[in-house]
């Protein structure tokens, strides 16, 4: 019982940031702290009018749309490898793929930024910030991903081959639909990810910010602090639901593959 | 091990296909990382770089009281949010494993997982709404009358960073605890209770034992991640809570010294990687010990 009521308090803890976004979002005061000053959706009519904010949206939907796509497929050769045969060195391979997990963003940042702009000599622009949000992606498409691979079965894609069909054929047919709610999940994971990203981000912008690096410049604006907390009641809205989403297909490809869930994306 | 060293057919199907994440790992990780390494023998004067052996960098990163103060008070913080963050989830981790019903289990982990999601800076942001002194922490508690002033100990030093971060990585450290909790076969705990064990005892003789694996996950992949922060320290840090990320980002950006950077990069890297490493011994020892 006590567990439960610790329980409860920790979930208040995680919570206690994101119910008071959209609290101040609508308040109609420019000072983030009570008390409250009354109700307005003025915040949110300055988002709309802002074309510097219309911008970087753009671009972190670029960004975060390709990365997803990039991630994704990278996240399903591994993934698929994963359930294929044994070779000395797999588990190494599949350990350094998956190193960006607990790499500090950092080190990937100024690692990237040497090699880009010092190296190459290069100037900097969305593609290094897909470049770099694909390799971050990749090892949280692989946990979604090897969830859908491994539970399914071989025999269904033998028995394709059996019938007839080519070895591509068979996955297309077979294989594919089975896993497609992970590929859902895992697209709209990394989807998330890249559109949040700040600190590969913030190295490795050129001259057009994404959206995490706008709101960066905007926090050191006192006055811009209300619209910032509009911005971010819609992002948590759209998050929620993305997250939503993303579970729901999770669970529905667990229950294709007639299993049992076992909870968790990671 | 089959003695044969021909490849079978789906051998090399297999290594052709992880060969693509593989091969972009290398180029964009690897490579990387050997630059920044390279990178740090060198020496940069404005925007020429001297690519001359030296160990320069490495000499004035471990010298200089400022670098040496920064690594510390990082390896310092990242020790402290580790343990925060794993000591509060452990029971957090044992009551969605324990105490939940299977059917529910995923909607509390979701529950879990959901703030973890949502948009990094703005969260970090609101500590600091939250933490200040008209903040909310502080009026409501002044409202019910608890205290008289408002507490200044909670913003702009280091008990904010670790605040902030235990409240980022908490799904980090409660995910592997939760995972490693499921595997323990439930009755080895009825088994050691039948034995004479008390709740307690079972709990520090078998399950917590058994969790290890867990919290070790646990502790790693919150430790690490913790050192590159420089967000969090940033916005709730103040001047005596800035960490070593901070000053890796001012060489990189502001002064325009690459090379000094990439040697303070590596040197909290270095200290990271060591202290994980004893960390798993230390943790293996103890295990074994038993």
């Amino acid at each position: 019982m006590s567990l439960r009521i610790y329980a409860i308090a920790y979930l208040i803890f995680l919570y206690a940031p994101i119910v008071l976004l959209p609290i101040f979002a609508f308040n109609d005061g420019s000072i983030i702290a009570f008390p409250l000053q009354g109700f307005t959706t003025q915040w949110f009519g300055e988002l709309a009018t802002t074309a510097a904010l219309h911008e970087a949206v753009g671009n972190s939907l670029t960004i975060a749309v390709v990365s997803a796509l990039l991630a994704t497929c990278l996240g399903m050769c591994a993934a698929r490898a994963g359930t294929m045969a044994e070779f000395p060195g797999k588990r190494g391979i599949t350990g350094f793929i998956m190193l960006p997990l607990v790499l500090p963003e950092i080190i990937v940042a100024v690692s990237l930024l040497v090699v880009v702009v010092r190296v190459m000599g290069l100037s900097l622009g969305n593609w290094t910030i897909i470049l770099a949000h694909t390799l971050i992606c990749t090892p949280f498409c692989i946990a979604i991903l090897n969830g859908a691979f491994q539970n399914l079965d071989r025999s269904m894609e033998e028995a394709a081959m059996d019938l007839g069909q080519s070895r591509w054929g068979a996955f297309r047919l077979v294989t594919l639909p089975l896993v497609a709610p992970g590929i859902v999940s895992s697209l709209l994971i990394s989807f998330t990810i890249s559109l949040d990203e700040f600190i590969i981000a913030f190295f490795l912008s050129g001259n057009s910010p994404t959206m995490p690096v706008y709101i960066w410049g905007l926090l050191r604006f006192p006055d811009k602090l209300p619209v910032v907390m509009a911005l971010g009641t819609i992002l948590v809205a759209l998050s929620i639901l993305l997250l939503t989403l993303a579970e729901i297909m999770r669970r529905r490809g667990l229950a294709r593959a007639g299993l049992k869930d076992t909870g968790g994306f990671l | 091990m089959r003695k044969d060293s021909r490849l079978s057919d789906e051998e090399r199907r297999t290594i052709a296909l992880i060969s693509v994440p593989f091969v972009y790992a290398l180029l964009l990780l690897a490579l990387p990382l050997g630059a920044i390494v390279l990178f740090s023998f060198w020496t940069q004067d404005f925007l020429d770089i001297d690519t001359a052996f030296t160990l320069d960098n490495y000499r004035e990163a471990l010298s200089g009281p400022i670098y040496r103060t920064l690594i510390g008070r990082s390896l310092w913080i990242a020790g402290s949010v580790t343990a925060v963050t794993v000591i509060l989830a452990f029971p957090i981790a044992y009551f969605v494993s324990f105490h939940v019903q299977p059917s529910r289990k995923s909607l509390w982990l979701f529950l879990i997982t959901i703030p973890f999601w949502t948009s990094y800076l703005i969260r970090v942001f609101l500590w600091k709404v939250i933490l200040g002194y008209n903040g909310v922490l502080n009026t409501s508690l002044q409202g019910v009358g608890l205290i008289d002033e408002p507490l200044t100990f909670i913003l702009y030093n280091a008990n904010a960073v670790v605040i902030t971060l235990a409240h980022a990585f908490a799904p980090f450290a409660i995910l592997p605890i939760f995972v490693a909790l499921e595997k323990i076969d439930r009755s080895l705990l009825e088994a050691s209770q039948d034995l004479g064990e008390s709740k307690v005892t079972t709990f520090l003789r078998v399950t917590l034992p058994l969790a290890m694996p867990g919290v070790v996950a646990a502790v790693l992949i919150v430790f690490i991640p913790t050192i590159g922060d420089y967000v969090t320290p940033r916005l709730v840090g103040g001047p005596n809570g800035l960490m070593i990320a901070n000053m890796i980002q001012t060489q990189f950006l502001r002064l325009n010294n690459a090379p000094l950077g990439a040697a303070l990069a590596i040197i909290a890297m270095i200290c990271v990687t060591v202290i994980a490493l004893a960390f798993v011994w230390l943790n293996r020892k103890w295990l074994r010990s038993r």
